[in-house]
């Protein structure tokens, strides 16, 4: 599953911060999923905890914050809240739908130890 | 679980040449009695997240007491270097006029044959290249050289997916020329695909009959990334209960702007709409690199004009 891929992705990310300011572990990690994207939270912090094994970040803290998704609606021409993909406008009730936010995956910060 | 999941263990290859892995990490698996997968390292305890959790948290109070701690931004996108390899690969498109789709869908849905039916069909329009994508074998890339096309195999053995690092290396090895078509035939899977941008134009998925209408509703990731949806073997429509009005409906509600083409690889029913969608992208795609041409043109007959003003307004020596 690709989770693995964006668990080795994270690692490099927090790896290469960690090394830039020279901390020598990473305790924790906080990422911001959106509530519309490609990933599996169960699944990534399974991945992430295989992968972080024997580097600086291993046995780090995986803190994950699920930001909402919200889409414009053509109809109503307002922004609206989009719990799923293929759900409908909670106004209107149309599938007239753009995504606005809630598709992202980011690593937002770490806490370090020196 | 899956554990066969690009753990780099194995590396990729492409046409038989191992490519520089994603992530390198060793890992060895074995799964117990129970079912559970465990890893080899992780020394008896538990490899799910709750109790690693535990152990995390413990050791952060830990740390926390005998050393000082600090929290750091990042604010990363966590495929912020898949999607900057894919914005390299685009502009690689781009410059060159090549029209690239990135064709996903579940494995069997018919997508080589649709392929090798495209390449007879398209008829040298234009150049034909296309990357072929599976975890093993070089089957595929076979099969759509013998129908006419330049090919190159990428093999992801563990992995699940392509991503724009080994569709940038192919792309080494394929060297597609300008004002063509690249068609990127992607691994067999409604799932992980969607989250990786290839640098693509348009993703295509495709869906076949035998498989349920109600896959857009199941698998919405992958329906919602896609542009087009070609819905192939409707030769077999008779012999199935699909129902077309519903599929269409369905991919339309986590895709409103979802275009839609019915097509049978096998008798070619449908062919003529879905060539005329090729030509339209490809036709764009050359407009768009000779826009750019001129652009640099018009810049650069703008500077020599602005030269040779300067050199008749400087004194003989």
């Amino acid at each position: 599953m690709h989770e693995m891929a964006l668990a080795a992705s994270m690692l490099e990310i927090v790896e290469g911060t960690a090394h830039r300011i020279g901390a020598a572990r990473v305790n924790a990690v906080w990422l911001e999923i959106g509530a519309l994207s490609h990933v599996e939270p169960d699944a990534l912090r399974f991945c992430f905890d295989a992968v972080t094994r024997g580097s600086l970040a291993e046995r780090a803290r995986l803190e994950i914050v699920v930001t909402p998704g919200t889409a414009w609606c053509m109809p109503c021409g307002t922004t609206v809240a989009l719990p799923a993909l293929g759900a409908p406008c909670p106004q209107c009730g149309t599938y007239q739908l753009t995504v606005s936010t809630g598709e992202s995956m980011r690593v937002m910060e770490i806490e370090v130890a020196s | 679980m899956c554990t066969t999941c690009g753990c780099g263990s194995d590396e990729a290859h492409i046409d038989g040449e191992s490519i520089e892995p994603v992530a390198s990490t060793e890992m060895h698996w074995h799964q117990h009695a129970d079912g559970k997968w465990h890893s080899h390292d992780h020394g008896g305890g538990h490899a799910d997240g709750e109790a690693a959790l535990g152990i995390a948290g413990a050791s952060a109070k830990r740390d926390s007491v005998t050393s000082p701690s600090r929290l750091v931004q990042i604010e990363r996108d966590i495929l912020a270097k898949n999607d900057a390899i894919a914005a390299t690969n685009r502009r690689f498109f781009s410059d060159h006029g090549v029209f690239a789709l990135n064709l996903v869908s579940s494995p069997g849905s018919g997508k080589t044959t649709l392929l090798e039916r495209t390449i007879g069909e398209w008829a040298k329009r234009t150049p034909l290249a296309v990357i072929e994508g599976d975890q093993r074998t070089s089957r595929d890339a076979d099969r759509v050289r013998a129908a006419g096309a330049s090919a190159v195999q990428i093999n992801t053995a563990k992995g699940c997916h392509l991503d724009a690092q080994m569709v940038a290396h192919a792309l080494t090895h394929l060297k597609p020329v300008d004002d063509s078509l690249l068609l990127i035939e992607n691994v067999g899977n409604l799932v992980c695909p969607a989250a990786f941008d290839l640098g693509e134009a348009h993703k295509v998925v495709i869906l076949s009959v035998t498989e349920g209408d109600d896959k857009p509703l199941k698998y919405p990731d992958m329906f919602h990334a896609a542009d087009l949806l070609l819905l192939n073997k409707i030769d077999l429509l008779p012999y199935v209960r699909f129902d077309v009005a519903a599929a269409i409906k369905y991919a339309r509600r986590v895709r409103a702007e979802l275009d839609v083409v019915l097509v049978s690889a096998q008798t070619g029913a449908g062919f003529d709409e879905w060539l005329a969608w090729l030509e339209h992208g490809v036709e764009r795609a050359r407009e768009r690199r000779e826009r750019s041409i001129d652009a640099l043109r018009r810049r650069v007959a703008d500077l020599e004009g602005e030269l040779e003003r300067r050199r008749a307004s400087v004194p003989p020596a």
